[in-house]
């Protein structure tokens, strides 16, 4: 073991036991994952990118580079957690990631062997390009995937659903704070004061004192800032818990929109690079602070290197914790009396001018090579000394957290005493005021004071008030590093990481800077430094010292990338959180009861949920479709079309309206009838078809497909609010207003003869596409004589508080005729067989003609899409065109499938076209589809084969017209 | 939360101000497009305007005129006029209101 707890006892803290890659540990309630992993003895965390090194914790919090894991809840995974940030919680399942078969074994450790052939560039230079010789070319990529997408990479995402509730929530504040420590907590506590409305957000968990009269909102991360102060966060709820409460989400997504805000986000230490720096064991010194603070300290000696005084400042307190300091390597040659007192405290002997060059030990480290370094050349020599120690804590400095700033404005600020990059100034429309730490002012009374001021200067603006602005206290110098970055070492010297998580070492960006990506975004891009969740919180200053350094300029004029949204992880689920889910809303016509009692299979489609089919005990889906659509056929059959858009249109304009969206003309139709009609967009295509009834002389009800129900009253609205505002027509969407069922086949006008009052439903009463008023159990409807599926069918609509009462009378009324309820599949094959058209057809890309509709185009007067409809490509006769297939091998085609007119497929062949909808037709016997064709009319009566090359199938078909049963349409005028 | 109206330009803070609904999130409006073109008479057969109509959209830098359609409240189409690089929001009415000018 190499660390152990202050108090093995654990007195007075709640002993927390959770499982990690398998095994049972026990830690204590306020650990983090990497914490309580390293009191029980684990170094390791995981595996290096590339490499296949091992790795182990190396930064507090959101920073870690290293030690990502996989949390598992159910069989849901979430992947590329910090084991640094993850708050254990008693049966917490924990696994590492990218290794196999485990963390202590792993067969990709080869790959360090390889460690030439895996430098910069080396997918770009191995994969791409001429093919010269067998082991280049994107060929051989397309071999090597599979093995390298394994071997390379952070953690693996399940396929199970998520299993937890999310939810989303916005806000609006005077200032929002963010950032819980002291400058943060004083800011908000001033501008509370002041008598503005103040959110705090703290990434950290609750500190227990809240701030009287603020929202403090802890756990939770702000990660993106957008226009005009609109800030994203997310609330980790539940988290850390075992069990959630009923409803309680796992994580909440806060859009907080603030008069101004103050960030306060404080600053994260940065690494030294030097040779052999990823053994586990090489931490930050501000991880040795972070596990001081819960109880966890190394066993054995620590070695300090730094360019900085803080470090011996955290080297004193770890000494008091009762740690063992071995030595502070300190890369300048001044140090100050203040510091040299403190390693006094701690009884470590101080190696000024000396950098460490080397480490020994491979998973866990013995010791480090020391040797004379020269701060202002970065040359080594003398004879290398070795330090015993069992870990390394490094500073290089602190740079403050400027993400969030970054995203919100300019460029920042280089600082050469602090060698890190400063908050920028605001961009235009935005509003903000950076304090403590992340505006390099260091020190917990500098901190503070400064979050006053930035208080103050807060307050006065949103107030009004003049401003007298105090000037901005001095940084604790002892934050001041030299610019010392990298320890070069030589061609002997072990690698040297800048980004661990990617496994790109200081000679990568060299040979990026050699090939000429000079440009930081570009050999970020190059090396992928800096990418996932590293982010460059350890990895950009270096890597923008070497860099440099390369090509003669300061960091200062190298400049840095800009920070995007998110700073940090977030999860999917958060994101969608009430789409997810059972927050998701979901659209059940009246019936639905009815159709779940009655054994519907249902179908997502949109929002609704439709029966698919009613299957009986045994059935298949093909013998439950079949047998439905044959009983519509044969006798009578009832479906559920309540879902289908349906939009009123009243005023005294209706009718010109309706001449001008539909291509056929409305005006001339009688009162009492309906009209199939056809609309096409602005650019010529079909947009949607439907039926529109003509209830009162300017009283029209429209109905649409169910999938453009939407869209269809957008576009409407559309044509009224910007192209027609003189027709005086008003819109009202009725879908939900209305059930309807549809009743078709030979004995509808008998089920309609023993339930309907109050009207006659002969063929005289009701010819084809006429509407009657009338009452079924009591209940007024209003029937329309219209076919989808080619059979004697009418369609009644009531009130959606009566659907059900008429669905169970109607039922009643077909008992004596076995009435079938017929859910999609078999309405599906029942238009199919018809040749009808639906969403599979119209889309988007098919014209009138492609789908024999052009009788419905009329010429006696204009319409949307009219002009545009007849440009040459929309006419051109080798357009994909509707025709009807069907197998000869007696065997199904499937949708999708493309059309082609080899017999063998041996090389790829040109598609004459592909499925759109198949069925078995129970009218044909046979295998059938349809399918959109080039000049599909001239192929009609001959044999093509339809190819799915995915499944392998490849089947004789033939060609035939779209009409493929009852082509007069005999059988729905009867 | 109108206070600092005058200090901080409308609209930039992801909310658009329904003429009849108030400031709304802009989650709840649908983007239609450039609102300065103008189509053509139905039965026109001037190809060319057809064409420009239906293809061609100006994609200026600045102030510009959109169509969005208040779709999760009051469905009406308002007329934005908008910076595209600030996203400033200079003024928002009713698209029917300028229709109306337009066809007087």
């Amino acid at each position: 073991m190499s660390f152990h707890r202050i108090d093995p006892s654990g007195k007075g803290k709640r002993p927390v036991s959770f499982i990690f890659d398998g095994t049972r540990v026990t830690g204590y309630e306020g650990d983090t994952l990497a914490a309580a992993l390293l009191a029980s003895g684990q170094m390791v965390m995981g595996r290096s990118f590339k490499y296949h090194r091992p790795r182990g914790a190396f930064a507090p919090g959101s920073a870690e580079p290293n030690a990502l894991v996989t949390l598992l809840r159910g069989k849901f995974r979430e992947p590329n957690l910090r084991a640094t940030e993850v708050e254990i919680f008693e049966g917490m399942r924990a696994e590492s990631q990218n290794r196999f078969p485990s963390l202590n074994i792993d067969i990709g450790a080869v790959n360090g062997l390889a460690g030439k052939l895996l430098s910069a560039g080396f997918y770009y230079k191995t994969f791409m390009g001429p093919g010269i010789g067998p082991l280049r070319s994107t060929k051989f990529w397309m071999l090597a995937e599979r093995f390298i997408r394994r071997a390379a990479g952070l953690g693996r995402a399940g396929l199970a659903p998520d299993p937890d509730r999310y939810d989303r929530i916005n806000a609006f504040c005077d200032v929002l704070v963010i950032g819980g420590g002291d400058a943060g907590r004083t800011a908000a506590e001033a501008a509370t004061n002041a008598g503005l409305r103040v959110i705090l957000a703290d990434a950290n968990p609750p500190k227990g004192v809240d701030i009287d009269g603020a929202q403090t909102l802890s756990r939770t991360m702000v990660w993106g800032v957008y226009d005009g102060n609109t800030y994203a966060a997310t609330e980790r709820v539940a988290d850390h818990k075992s069990a959630r409460a009923p409803g309680e989400p796992r994580q909440r997504h806060w859009v907080i929109r603030a008069r101004t805000a103050i960030h306060a986000t404080g600053a994260t230490e940065r690494p030294i690079v030097f040779p052999g720096n990823d053994v586990p064991g090489v931490m930050l010194a501000s991880m040795f602070g972070d596990l001081a603070k819960r109880g966890v300290i190394p066993d054995g000696p620590v070695a300090f290197f730094t360019n900085n005084d803080a470090a011996y400042q955290t080297a004193a307190d770890l000494a008091g914790s009762g740690a063992t300091i071995a030595a502070i390597i300190d890369a300048r040659v001044e140090v100050s009396a203040s510091a040299r007192a403190l390693a006094d405290l701690c009884n470590a002997e101080i190696h000024i001018g000396r950098a460490v060059t080397g480490s020994e030990g491979k998973s866990a480290l013995k010791a480090v090579t020391v040797q004379q370094f020269d701060a202002a050349t970065g040359e080594i020599s003398g004879e290398p000394v070795s330090v015993q120690c069992s870990t390394v804590a490094v500073s290089g400095g602190w740079s403050p957290s400027i993400q969030l700033a970054s995203q919100a404005g300019g460029n920042p600020q280089w600082s050469e005493p602090l060698q890190a990059f400063l908050p920028p100034e605001p961009a235009p429309g935005q509003d903000f005021h950076v304090c403590g730490s992340a505006a390099g002012v260091f020190g917990r009374d500098e901190a503070k004071a400064d979050a006053n001021r930035a208080a103050g200067i807060a307050v006065a603006k949103l107030s009004g008030k003049k401003l007298k602005v105090a000037p901005r206290p001095d940084c604790y110098h002892a934050y001041f590093a030299a610019p010392v970055h990298e320890i070069r070492g030589t061609k002997k010297s072990q690698k040297a990481f800048v980004d661990f998580q990617h496994d790109v070492t200081a000679a990568d960006i060299r040979l990026a800077a050699l090939e000429g990506f000079s440009s930081p975004e570009h050999m970020k891009r190059y090396t992928t430094l800096g990418m996932a969740t590293e982010q460059g919180r350890n990895s950009a200053i270096p890597a923008l010292a070497i860099l440099g350094g390369e090509q003669g300029r300061s960091i200062a004029e190298t400049g840095t990338t800009r920070f995007r949204p998110p700073a940090s992880g977030v999860s999917f689920g958060v994101l969608a959180a009430e789409r997810y889910g059972d927050l998701q809303p979901g659209r059940l016509t009246p019936m639905h009861d009815w159709h779940l009692a009655n054994g519907a299979t249902l179908y997502a489609a949109g929002l609704w949920h439709r029966p698919m089919i009613y299957g009986r005990a045994g059935e298949t889906i093909e013998q439950a479709y079949v047998r439905e659509a044959r009983a519509v056929r044969m006798g009578v059959g009832i479906f559920d079309v309540s879902t289908l858009g349906k939009i009123d249109i009243q005023g005294p304009d209706s009718a010109k309206f309706l001449d001008r969206v539909y291509t056929n003309m409305f005006s001339n139709l009688a009162v009492g009838k309906a009209r199939y009609g056809l609309m096409l967009r602005e650019d010529g295509l079909v947009m949607d078809d439907g039926t529109t009834w003509r209830i009162g002389d300017i009283h029209f009800l429209m109905t649409t497909t169910t999938a453009n129900a939407g869209k269809v009253m957008q576009h409407l609205d559309y044509c009224l609010d910007c192209l027609w505002p003189d027709l005086k027509v008003h819109l009202t969407s009725v879908t939900d207003q209305w059930a309807g069922a549809a009743v078709g086949g030979p004995f509808a006008r008998k089920v309609l003869e023993n339930c309907v009052e109050g009207a006659q439903v002969d063929n005289d009463a009701v010819p084809f596409m006429g509407i009657v008023h009338g009452t079924i159990a009591d209940k007024p409807v209003m029937i329309c004589r219209l076919s989808f599926s080619g059979e004697l069918a009418y369609e009644v609509y009531s009130g959606a508080g009566h659907g059900q009462q008429v669905w169970d009378a109607l039922m009643g009324a077909g008992k004596p005729f076995n009435i079938t309820p017929y859910g999609l599949e078999a309405l599906g094959t029942l238009r199919i067989e018809k040749g009808h058209v639906t969403g599979a057809e119209i889309d988007g890309r098919t014209t009138a003609h492609d789908l024999h509709l052009e009788w419905m185009l009329s010429k006696k007067k204009p319409f949307i899409g009219q002009a545009m409809m007849n440009r040459p490509g929309m006419t051109d006769e080798n357009r994909l065109s509707l025709v009807g297939i069907i197998s000869t091998s007696g065997k199904p085609v499937s949708g999708g499938s493309h059309i082609v007119d080899e017999d063998e497929l041996t090389e790829p062949a040109d598609s004459l076209g592909h499925v759109t909808a198949a069925c078995y037709s129970p009218a044909l016997e046979k295998y059938i589809a349809l399918a959109l064709v080039k000049n599909g009319k001239s192929r009609i009566g001959t044999i093509a084969y339809v190819t799915a090359p995915l499944t392998g199938q490849h089947l004789p078909v033939e060609i035939v017209d779209c009409h493929m049963f009852d082509p007069e349409g005999r059988r729905m005028h009867v | 939360m109108t206070r600092d109206r005058a200090q901080r330009p409308a609209g930039i803070e992801m909310r658009i101000t329904c003429p009849h609904c108030g400031p709304r999130d802009l989650a709840e409006f649908y983007y239609w497009g450039d609102a300065t073109r103008t189509m053509p008479e139905l039965g026109s057969k001037d190809e060319a305007a057809w064409l420009s109509h239906v293809y061609n959209r100006p994609n200026p830098r600045g102030r510009h005129s959109e169509h969005w359609q208040h779709l999760g409240g009051c469905r009406a189409y308002l007329m934005v006029e908008r910076d595209t690089a600030t996203h400033e929001i200079f003024s928002v009415i009713f698209a029917r209101d300028t229709a109306r000018e337009a066809t007087k």
